[in-house]
């Protein structure tokens, strides 16, 4: 595997996620949650572009982080499918930040030990960025799980509906098995004790039950994506395409 | 719109004023080099514009690059809005002292931290009426309980009201004691 979609895909799960974030803005469900979601936004859409930005540099045909973000189409992305679920309601928002972010901790932190300068510096600065939106979704999990009857049950039946997306997250291909041989990757598999041990006790706390790991939906690494891809990009690419070049 | 209520920034300080002792020491006098680094230094965070560039710690140093002179600067948060109009800001103050060539590179490494915010930005965060941030940052003080004393009237009877704020870099607090909402400089 080239490093080129490895890193693309690291900032296109950056980037979604960033951009799903985002559709929060002005409609939280209160201010300083409209802030948080914001924030966490930015966090994110502030990784992709260091990844964008690298992986623009590594394939060498001029293309700009604008241009792999804004010029490509659903069949060119390759962020997990769980970054491109709608966002639902809030409770669905905040199980798929837990999901990813307890995800991304550990392996931001296995990715400073990269052989790669480049992307243990970008995985240096995003760790501690990443602490804080593992907080932060676990916080709301335990609120809401441990809250009413409805919050209760709206948490789980996002945790049950979200839950086939997260086995995408530990598969290693054979390419980029070649680059966890080389240190330049982490190896996502070996992330999943850190990230049971995250999920479990957070959902012990908020009295979720752990859905049973049964089949997994995979496909966004290899350019199969759910419907709701397409549409985030119509949206997120439509002022880019309609003004080709355009900056302010 | 948290900064609004804070209290109106001081005047900018003198270019140059408080960075004599950060000049970087030259084998053989390059006093354009050191001039760029006592100008970068003095420029004025957008978001925060008590703190100069050198107070909050993100200035990297002052080299030349095939005869140019280049500023090195790292980011806050990945994403903070306010890189960007930094680096703008330093290539206009180089331009006004007669450096129209110099330029402005970003490093990453090593991670920025809190910690690397000076003694002086700590003292200016608290007169603006920001709490400066926890010592020791890091993934444990991260996650652990944090004691936090109220910029106005110094108690340790304070609460996080929300962990992210107006900026990337700020979470909101207030004052049980005194009732006085308050931006904290979060630990990074």
């Amino acid at each position: 595997m080239s490093l080129f979609p490895f890193v693309l895909g690291l900032a296109d799960d950056a980037l979604i996620l960033g951009h799903r974030l985002s559709e929060w803005s002005g409609k939280a469900p209160m201010l300083e949650e409209d802030i948080a979601l914001s924030n966490l936004a930015l966090d994110l859409i502030g990784q992709a572009r260091l990844y964008y930005q690298y992986a623009g540099e590594i394939e060498g045909k001029g293309r700009s982080e604008d241009d792999l973000a804004y010029l490509r189409d659903e069949y060119a992305y390759t962020n997990l499918l769980l970054v491109e679920q709608q966002n639902g309601d809030f409770a669905a928002t905040m199980v798929r930040q837990l999901l990813y972010s307890a995800f991304m901790l550990p392996y931001l932190q296995a990715m400073q030990q990269s052989r790669d300068t480049r992307l243990a510096e970008i995985a240096a600065k995003a760790v501690k960025e990443m602490a804080y939106h593992v907080r932060h979704a676990s916080e709301w999990v335990i609120r809401l799980g441990d809250g009413t009857e409805e919050s209760h049950q709206r948490v789980q039946t996002a945790l049950d509906d979200l839950w086939m997306y997260t086995g995408e997250m530990f598969h290693v291909s054979d390419d980029e098995r070649a680059l966890v041989a080389q240190g330049v990757a982490a190896d996502r598999a070996a992330i999943k004790p850190a990230w049971d041990s995250t999920i479990n006790r957070v959902l012990r706390e908020a009295t979720l039950q752990r859905p049973k790991d049964g089949w997994m939906q995979t496909g966004g690494r290899t350019r199969e994506h759910t419907e709701h891809l397409g549409r985030l990009l119509a949206e997120m690419q439509v002022v880019h395409r309609a003004h080709p070049g355009v900056t302010w | 719109m948290i900064d609004a209520l804070g209290p109106p920034p001081p005047s900018p300080p003198r270019k140059g004023e408080g960075s004599r002792a950060s000049l970087p020491l030259v084998s053989k006098p390059d006093f354009e080099m050191a001039r760029a680094h006592t100008i970068a230094a003095a420029v004025l965070d957008p978001e925060i514009p008590v703190l100069t560039l050198e107070d909050l710690g993100v200035l990297r140093g002052v080299e030349r690059k095939d005869g140019r002179i280049v500023v090195k600067l790292t980011p806050t948060y990945t994403g903070c809005p306010a890189t960007l109009a930094i680096h703008l800001a330093v290539e206009a103050a180089l331009a006004e002292a007669g450096l129209p060539e110099a330029r402005v590179e970003t490093v990453l490494s090593p991670a920025w931290s809190t910690d690397q915010i000076t003694e002086d930005g700590r003292r200016k965060l608290k007169e603006f009426g920001i709490a400066p941030p926890n010592r020791a940052s890091g993934p444990r003080a991260l996650f652990g309980e944090e004691t936090v004393a109220c910029p106005k009237c110094g108690s340790n009877h304070t609460a996080c009201i929300s962990e992210f704020g107006s900026t990337a870099c700020k979470a909101l607090w207030q004052c049980k004691a005194c009732a006085e909402p308050f931006d904290y400089f979060k630990c990074i």
